[in-house]
């Protein structure tokens, strides 16, 4: 069985790559089709929120998605650390993106949903509260990726602030069990059956969930390509530049 | 069609609309990105061999 490192060779990496993204694409498109349809068409109002309950099929699945994409840009940021793998640096600035516009997703929906729900679009209540300093940590990894000009000390001072995020990271997944207050719900998704949601909303969303999962896979995929190809290219210049 | 969302039709649509956009506008960044770097490496490359054959 080929070693994970072997994918630290962007050659290898943009061929493996190049053959898992068109089934990566249309699972991703399937499932986000089939979920939202499902959810939007085929499920009945709740009881007490009425027809905004069909926002949870993208409200949580972004949720997800924005505490995840960061986790994956910690892991690829200790590789980078640990074992200076372009690829996993390039993983990391390449899902940076894809993590923002969960956020985003995931604090519009919230505070499209909460206008009705809880009479305010915004409160400072300990998830939404940590969820704005991940999104707004999210720009400011982007900013210091687009700020440095040697991508080498851009990769290591990036995975630095990545650890440090991380910490926001973990409070937006827990921040309701820290400090019981605030007016945001406990877990949607849980292991314990008697917090999860009923199984005519649940289903479609985990429809939805996976459709996410594929569709920030898929991206992170293609972008991580895009990002190993100007690399190189401006690695080529440069060569030029030295020959001329 | 579209099913009966009551008096939170424009909660529910607005959410929907926001997403979306953001979705797709994502993922055509992404691709639009994607190809400008395939063309350009594609350029180098073929300016390199044309002057290693010269």
């Amino acid at each position: 069985m080929a070693s994970i490192w072997e994918y630290a060779n962007p050659v290898k990496f943009l061929r493996t790559s190049e053959k898992v993204l068109p089934v990566l694409w249309v699972l991703a498109g399937a499932c986000l089709v089939i979920g939202l349809i499902w959810g939007f068409f085929f499920t009945p109002d709740d009881y007490r929120q009425g027809s905004t309950v069909k926002i949870i099929y993208l409200h949580v699945p972004a949720a997800l998605m924005a505490i995840n994409a960061w986790l994956m840009m910690l892991v690829a940021s200790l590789i980078w650390l640990v074992r200076r793998h372009h690829v996993s640096a390039l993983a990391a600035k390449a899902a940076a993106p894809v993590g923002v516009t969960m956020t985003l997703i995931a604090l519009v929906t919230g505070a499209i949903w909460g206008q009705p729900m809880w009479g305010t679009w915004w409160a400072w209540d300990p998830r939404l509260t940590s969820f704005l300093i991940l999104f707004l940590f999210y720009l400011g990894y982007m900013a210091l990726w687009a700020a440095i000009e040697d991508p080498d000390s851009a990769a290591d001072l990036t995975s630095v602030l990545c650890l440090v995020g991380s910490v926001f990271a973990v409070l937006s997944r827990y921040a309701v069990l820290f400090w019981n207050q605030g007016l945001h719900q406990g877990a949607s998704l849980s292991l314990d059956k008697e917090e999860n949601v009923a199984d005519v909303f649940y289903l479609p969303l985990l429809v939805c969930i996976a459709g996410f999962v594929l569709l920030f896979l898929a991206l992170v995929l293609y972008r991580t390509g895009t990002e190993i190809r100007l690399r190189r290219t401006q690695a080529l210049i440069r060569r030029e530049a030295a020959r001329a | 069609m579209i099913p009966d969302l009551g008096k939170y039709a424009v909660t529910v649509l607005s959410a929907y609309g926001a997403s979306i956009v953001l979705l797709i506008g994502l993922v055509l960044i992404s691709l639009r990105a994607g190809r400008k770097a395939r063309r350009a490496l594609e350029a180098v490359e073929t300016r390199r061999e044309i002057k290693d054959e010269a």
